[in-house]
């Protein structure tokens, strides 16, 4: 039985299992379950903010010409390449590298 | 003193009326419909700011309650039976997630057959459900627990939902004379419910986590604990409304247990037909008592040791039937906490009065006899006894 | 109607959930926590969504949210608004709370359907989304009510003597507007600009409000991650998945479809219809559906001309 050492126990969790941190999932990366990443072409970009709204993640960000990838958390689904309606499109899907 | 003729039904729902309940949300079912309807007739006639509810079922009765008890409303509802057993899952999410709940369980026989009438069974089967579990002997301690029952689940040590259990007709539907406070008296005692974690815009938090093997075990052991610390804050509670009321709670209550040989111990009402039946044969000369359990969760295994010291047999009634077990789920609490005792009493199992099936004073004297037997022989003949059923 | 531009930049559901890549509820989550007025409390119900955004300790939810169980986000919700009117009566709460369900069409076509019912009924003042992904997706992709007729799934499999769902999807549409309720609607992700403005307008019923929201499943569907979006606009652009409003009583069509493509097409692009194409190509079915489908159609636009 493997000892649960560093987490905490029953007398300093809070009670009822509440959690009570909004968006402490923050620190849970899951960008390392991409087996590709969307790569945005800025020059390209206009800015539709079409790929943001599709992200099932939050993982595009939005600036001020055009967006950006937060690579933390993208499980690189593709969606953003797919929706992206410039042609040829601004997003594009590469494989990842080890 | 205020007395008011009210049945038991009547002194719960008139109780709950005084405790400024923020949320009633409850399904109507034999026996405890007079507790819903009673209420509904305060909401009705304007005499309470309670948002009451209509559920379509007891599990949505209960599910509505969790939700309304997470924002830091003072919640009740009420049920028996096939309702009880309905909301099953919702009773152990609602002492998981913390809720402070009251709840008025007219105790009714379990299906099948179908019965209306009164029994054990349905909150028996909740034993394991981590609820306090009350029960009352009559319609004034139906009022009096119901009103303690939202001090003792809203106290910071205990957040747990308690039940207030009343058996089925023999008590939802008696009258008697119930002594009650006067409004401002009750406000006075229970205040208002102070949360100690809420759903608020202000505070966003999460309630209801998948909480996955790393987790789940850290969190029931908390309930544990809860559970544990009833005792100490019953206490506390019973004290405070015994300088309100003059009538003095705890987690038992005893007769004749100064010099009984033997006795019986039981829960609800008959425990009234007990103590009349020692106080009979204790006029012969018999050395009989009656041990009578308010608080059946947590089991109050220190004080049934205590009570028991000098004891040589012991009846446990119960009122319900655990099929495969040794004895029934009252008996096998007793036994259990009677083990590590080197000199504990006799203890045999009468099983009696399932689906309301009447228990006489005979009855009772019969069951005296056979423990006086027992303690003179110091040997149980029978383990268990169905008492009152046909061959 | 809003653009993107004005929507907030503000992510109320966070990253680093567990929700799978190119997951509908995921989408549909952030399009909701757009379209919010004020203070806000999520009910949720067992499912991808509750268990994927919530593994303790961590939580993906910036405001309050609450799980209790699988069948019952309406009982609870209702719970939730009655006792902040309650509190609000005796004032001990002095702002206003919108309260939004969210449940998969497990807990609301089937097992939560009872809850649903009762609290339409007794008209609480809250929005039930219903995220409809078509199946019990969370237990590994079983059969709802909400299941469409030939899809593959584990308890309606795709054999050799029944390819895939025999009955059709229930219309769920149907059930909460005839209790009589102000608002109840469709959507698709793939119009953001019409769930958006669905939701909002939900929020600010007074009363109960219901919206079925089809949810694209990867893994359910078997489908490429990125294609989530373009199948539930297929979905639309077929007739398949109708988007309209009944708003006191009256139904309108929000997207009137006037080309529509053939099922075909959608059924062709996801493997949970496979079966209806290899080995065996298989016409009678794929005519039974559309044929559903242009009768579904033209029952809801005879419902519009009713009005």
């Amino acid at each position: 039985m493997k000892p649960e050492e560093k987490k905490p126990g029953w007398k300093s969790l809070p009670m009822g299992a509440a959690v009570l941190e909004p968006g402490s999932s923050l620190k849970y990366k899951t960008g390392d379950w991409r087996a590709f990443r969307p790569v945005v072409d800025k020059g390209k970009c206009v800015n539709c903010l079409l790929c943001w709204i599709y992200c099932p993640d939050s993982a595009i960000v939005r600036g001020e010409k055009c967006v950006e990838v937060n690579y933390d958390y993208c499980k690189g689904c593709g969606i953003c390449a797919a929706e992206c309606p410039t042609k040829p499109k601004a997003i594009t899907m590469v494989e990842e590298q080890k | 003193m205020t007395i008011v003729g009210m049945t038991g039904d009547e002194a719960v729902a008139f109780a709950v009326k005084q405790s400024k309940v923020d949320i009633v949300a409850a399904y109507p079912i034999t026996p405890q419909t007079i507790m819903v309807e009673r209420f509904s007739k305060y909401v009705a006639d304007g005499e309470v700011q309670t948002e009451y509810v209509c559920v379509e079922s007891e599990h949505s009765a209960l599910s509505a309650c969790v939700g309304a008890s997470l924002t830091g409303a003072r919640v009740f509802t009420a049920t028996a039976s096939q309702g009880l057993a309905l909301m099953h899952e919702m009773l152990y999410i609602a002492s998981g997630l913390r809720c402070p709940i009251v709840m008025g369980v007219a105790n009714r026989a379990l299906s099948a057959p179908i019965n209306i009438h009164g029994d054990h069974s349905d909150m028996m089967g909740s034993r394991d459900s981590g609820w306090v579990q009350i029960y009352v002997e009559n319609a004034q301690e139906a009022y009096d627990w119901t009103i303690q029952a939202f001090k003792l689940a809203e106290d910071g040590e205990v957040q747990l939902p308690v039940s207030v259990n009343l058996d089925g007709f023999i008590l939802s539907h008696l009258l008697e004379g119930v002594d009650v406070l006067e409004d401002e008296a009750v406000s006075r005692f229970l205040q208002l419910r102070k949360p100690l974690f809420t759903i608020d815009p202000d505070k966003p938090i999460t309630v209801g986590a998948l909480c996955l093997p790393d987790y789940y075990f850290e969190f029931k052991r908390q309930q544990v604990e809860a559970m544990q610390n009833v005792p100490r804050v019953l206490g506390s509670v019973n004290k405070e409304y015994g300088s309100i009321t003059g009538r003095d709670y705890g987690v038992l209550e005893t007769f004749g247990m100064e010099d009984a040989e033997a006795a019986i111990l039981c829960l609800g009402s008959t425990a009234g037909t007990a103590r009349t039946v020692a106080r009979k044969l204790r006029e012969q000369g018999k050395k009989v008592g009656v041990i009578k359990l308010w608080l059946y969760r947590p089991f109050p295994t220190g004080d049934i040791i205590a009570a028991s010291k000098r004891l040589k047999a012991l009846a446990v009634l119960d009122k319900a039937v655990s099929f495969g077990a040794p004895y029934g789920a009252l008996c096998s609490d007793v036994v259990s906490a009677l083990h590590t005792q080197l000199e504990r009493p006799q203890v045999f199992n009468v099983v009696y009065g399932l689906g309301g099936r009447d228990i006489e004073p005979s009855d009772v004297e019969f069951v005296f006899e056979e423990a006086l037997r027992t303690s003179e022989t110091g040997v149980v003949k029978e383990p268990v006894v169905f008492l009152g059923v046909r061959e | 109607m809003v653009t993107l531009k004005e929507l907030s930049t503000e992510e109320l559901f966070a990253s680093g959930h567990r929700l799978c890549a190119g997951c509908g509820e995921g989408i549909i989550n952030r399009m909701t926590l757009k379209a919010l007025r004020g203070p806000t409390v999520i009910v949720a119900a067992t499912g991808c969504n509750e268990v994927a955004s919530t593994i303790y300790p961590y939580t993906s939810w910036c405001l309050p949210w609450v799980h209790v169980a699988f069948e019952n986000a309406a009982a609870v919700a209702s719970g939730i608004e009655a006792a902040y009117k309650a509190m609000a009566r005796r004032g001990a709460w002095d702002e206003h709370v919108d309260v939004i369900a969210m449940a998969g069409d497990g807990g609301t076509y089937d097992i939560g359907i009872q809850a649903l019912s009762g609290a339409l009924e007794r008209g609480h003042d809250f929005l039930y989304i219903c995220v409809d992904n078509e199946a019990y997706m969370n237990t590994g992709i079983q059969r709802s009510g909400a299941t469409p007729r030939g899809a593959d799934t584990t308890t309606s499999p795709a054999g050799s003597a029944i390819p895939g769902k025999p009955e059709w999807k229930k219309d769920l549409i149907g059930i909460c507007a005839a209790h009589g309720i102000e608002y109840v609607a469709t959507a698709s992700p793939a119009y953001w600009n019409d769930y958006i403005t669905k939701v909002r307008k939900g929020i600010e019923v007074n009363g109960p409000a219901v919206i079925d929201v089809l949810s694209p499943c990867p893994l359910g569907w078997r489908h490429d991650s990125a294609l989530s979006i373009q199948l539930v606009r297929l979905a639309v652009e077929t007739r398949y998945f109708p988007v309209y409003e009944v708003e006191k009583g009256k139904y309108k069509l929000n997207f009137t479809v006037p080309k529509p493509k053939p099922v075909e097409e959608f059924l062709k692009a996801q493997g949970r219809f496979a079966h209806l194409f290899k080995p065996e190509y298989r016409k009678d079915v794929i005519d039974d559906i559309q044929a559903n489908v242009d009768a579904n159609w033209n029952r809801i636009q005879k419902l519009c001309t009713q009005n």
